[in-house]
C-alpha cells in the first residue's frame, strides 16, 4: 500500500458501496480504509556519536575486559597463582625484550617467525602449484586430487611424531609440518576456485577465439584469485597453529619455547605473554590478507572483503 | 576466408552435400545441411537447412524452446549436431544474452579477449568507439549500466572483424529505451562491417526493425520465412509493416483478433 493520495482515492471508492447482506458493514473493507505513511528513515546517529559508542572499532570490548582483569586482580577477586595482571605481562614483555632469559623476546620472535614464514613460503608454493595443474588439467588432477584430499582430512598435528621420525628434531621437522599445515588449505581453495570459475566466462572466452593461454591468464587464475586468498587466509592461521605444535616439542629456541621454559618456571606472566604474543601474529596475519585482497581485488565492489 | 565444417552424420550423406555445395556460386557465411539435435531424446532441431549471404542479418524469430537458441549454439561451434552439418567462418563472434564481462579486466582488456598482436589496445579503442564507449575504456565492468554493458560486448564481437556475428536474445534484458537505442547503434555497426547477423530474439518489433529476413522455427525446421524490404520509416508503421507484424504474429500462434490459438 502506498502513501500517494490517489492511492487512497481508488481504495475508498472501491469500499464505497457495501452490498447487504455482508457480514457487519464495515468489517470486511476496513483493511483497506487503513494505510500505511512512510517518512524518511530517521538520520542516523552522527559520526561522532558513533565514535564515542565504540572508540576502538572492533577492540573496544577486548579493552574494557582488559581493564576489567586489571581491576579484579587490584581488587583480590583474583587470585594472582592463577593469572598475571595486564601490566605484570606488559613488565614481563619489556623485561624479556631487553634483558631475555636465556634468549630475548625479539631473538625468538625472529626464529619463530622464520619458521612460519619459511614453511609457508615452501608450502604454499608446492599446494599453489599442484593447484594450479590439477585445476587446469584432468591429470593434474587425478595426480594431486586424491593424495592431497586423504593428506587433509589427516589431523596435521598428528604428523608431528612422523616429521621428527624422518626430518629429526631440528628444524626441518617444524618447517615440513608447517609446509604441510599452510600448503593444504592453498591447494584445497585454489582447486576449488578454479573449477569454481563461471563456465559461462570460459564459454564466452572461448567464442571469443581466445588461446588456451589467454584463457588460463585472463579468465581462470584471475577468477580464482579471490578463493586463492581466502586459501592463503587459512594457510596464515595454520601456519602458526603448526607452529606453536612444533615450537613446543623439542625446541631449544622460539615463542613456543619461551612458554616452555615459562611453564616450567612457573612464570605465569610470562606463559599469558606468549598468548598476546600469538594473538598479535594472528591479527597481522589478517591484516595482510586484507591489504592484498585490497590490493588484488580491485574490480570487486567495494564491502565485499570476506568477513572476519 | 577458412570455414569450419562439423559433422556427426553418416559420411556418405556429408559427401553429397559436400559436392553440391561446390557447384554453387559464391560461398555463403553459413550453410546447414539437414542438422539434427536431440535433448533426451526429443529433436530440438530435426533435418533443418539454412543458408546466409554475405552481410545479410538474419533475424531467428520462435517460441520458447522452438530451437533458436540451439541453433545458435550449432552456428557458433559451442554444441555440435547429433547429424547433418553446420558450415560458418572461423572467423565469427557470439553476442550472449548477458553480457558476459569479465568483472576483473578493465573495459578495453575485455574487448582484447579474443586479439593478439601489439596494436590490440589501438584496435580495441577504435571499436569501443564506435559503440560510444571511448572513455569507458579503462573502466571496471562493475561501473558500467547495463546498456554500457551491452555494448563492450558488442564491441568484443565486432574488434575481430568477424564474417558472422550470432546475437542470442542480447538486448531481452535492457529496458525498452534503452533497447531501441542499441538497434539504432546496430544498424550503424552493420553499415561499417561487412559481417553476416543472425539475431536470436522473440520480439516481433526488434525483428521487423532490424531484419533482412526473418525466420521463423517450428517443429524443429524453418516454419517460415519473410524477406523484409521496407525502408527504414517503413519499418516504423506503416500498412506494409502492420501486415508484417500480424502475419509473424500468426505464425508464432497469437491471432491479431486477441485470441490465441494453438
Amino acid at each position: 500500500m502506498t502513501t500517494a493520495d490517489t492511492g487512497a482515492v481508488t481504495l475508498t471508492a472501491s469500499a464505497a458501496p457495501p452490498t447487504t447482506g455482508d457480514p457487519a458493514p464495515g468489517t470486511v473493507f476496513e483493511d483497506l480504509e487503513t494505510f500505511d505513511t512512510f517518512h524518511p528513515a530517521p538520520p542516523r546517529a552522527g559520526r561522532l556519536i558513533r565514535r564515542l559508542r565504540s572508540p576502538l572499532g572492533i577492540y573496544t570490548v577486548p579493552f574494557v575486559l582488559l581493564i576489567l582483569w586489571q581491576v579484579a586482580l587490584w581488587r583480590g577477586w583474583l587470585s594472582p597463582s592463577v593469572s598475571a595482571s595486564p601490566i605484570e605481562v606488559g613488565r614481563a614483555a619489556v623485561h624479556l625484550w631487553t634483558v631475555g632469559s636465556p634468549s630475548t623476546l625479539g631473538e625468538d620472535l625472529r626464529v619463530s617467525l622464520t619458521r612460519a614464514l619459511t614453511g609457508l613460503l615452501v608450502g604454499g608454493a608446492i599446494g599453489a602449484a599442484a593447484a594450479t595443474a590439477a585445476g587446469l588439467s584432468r591429470l593434474g588432477e587425478q595426480l594431486f586430487n586424491g593424495p592431497v584430499q586423504i593428506l587433509a582430512t589427516v589431523p596435521f598435528l598428528a604428523l608431528l611424531p612422523v616429521m621428527i621420525m624422518w626430518f629429526g628434531i631440528g628444524d626441518a621437522s617444524k618447517i615440513a609440518l608447517i609446509s604441510i599445515s599452510a600448503g593444504i588449505p592453498i591447494y584445497v581453495n585454489l582447486f576449488n576456485a578454479i573449477r569454481g570459475v563461471d563456465a559461462r566466462l570460459i564459454e564466452m572466452a572461448t567464442a571469443a577465439g581466445a588461446s588456451r593461454w589467454r584463457l588460463i591468464t585472463r579468465v581462470l587464475l584471475p577468477g580464482a584469485l579471490p578463493g586463492a586468498l581466502v586459501g592463503f587466509r587459512f594457510a596464515l592461521a595454520y601456519s602458526v597453529l603448526g607452529l606453536v605444535v612444533a615450537e613446543q616439542i623439542n625446541a631449544d629456541s622460539g615463542i613456543g619455547f619461551m612458554i616452555g621454559q615459562a611453564q616450567s618456571y612457573n612464570r605465569i606472566d610470562e606463559m599469558f605473554l606468549g598468548l598476546v604474543v600469538y594473538a598479535i601474529l594472528g591479527l597481522s596475519a589478517d591484516q595482510v590478507v586484507r591489504v592484498l585482497e585490497r590490493l588484488l581485488l580491485t574490480w570487486r565492489p567495494p564491502g565485499k572483503e570476506a568477513a572476519t | 576466408m577458412s570455414a569450419l565444417t562439423w559433422t556427426t552424420g553418416d559420411p556418405a550423406a556429408d559427401q553429397a552435400t559436400a559436392i553440391a555445395d561446390d557447384t554453387e556460386s559464391g560461398t555463403p557465411p553459413v550453410r546447414v545441411r539437414g542438422v539434427v539435435r536431440r535433448f533426451d531424446g526429443r529433436a530440438v532441431l530435426d533435418g533443418l537447412d539454412l543458408d546466409i549471404a554475405p552481410s545479410e542479418f538474419v533475424i531467428l524469430l520462435g517460441q520458447s524452446g522452438s530451437g533458436k537458441s540451439t541453433l545458435l549454439r550449432l552456428l557458433g561451434g559451442l554444441d555440435l549436431p547429433d547429424a547433418g552439418s553446420v558450415t560458418v567462418p572461423r572467423r565469427r563472434a557470439i553476442v550472449f544474452q548477458a553480457d558476459r564481462l569479465l568483472p576483473w579486466q578493465r573495459v578495453w582488456r575485455n574487448v582484447t579477449i579474443g586479439l593478439t598482436g601489439r596494436d590490440a589496445k589501438q584496435t580495441a579503442l577504435k571499436v569501443l568507439d564506435e559503440v560510444g564507449l571511448a572513455d569507458h575504456a579503462d573502466a571496471w565492468p562493475r561501473t558500467l549500466s547495463g546498456g554500457e554493458a551491452q555494448r563492450v560486448a558488442l564491441a568484443r564481437a565486432l574488434v575481430s572483424d568477424p564474417r558472422l556475428v550470432l546475437l542470442d536474445e542480447p538486448f531481452a534484458a535492457l529496458d525498452a529505451l534503452t533497447r531501441l537505442r542499441m538497434h539504432d547503434l546496430v544498424r550503424g555497426l552493420r553499415a561499417k562491417h561487412d559481417a553476416a547477423m543472425l539475431l536470436v530474439t522473440h520480439d516481433v518489433d526488434e525483428a521487423i526493425v532490424l531484419a533482412d529476413r526473418i525466420i521463423v522455427l517450428r517443429g524443429g525446421r524453418i516454419g517460415a520465412e519473410f524477406p523484409v524490404g521496407l525502408s527504414v520509416a517503413e519499418r516504423g508503421h506503416g500498412a506494409a509493416r502492420d501486415r508484417l507484424r500480424a502475419a509473424l504474429l500468426a505464425e508464432l500462434g497469437l491471432d491479431l483478433a486477441g485470441t490465441t490459438a494453438h
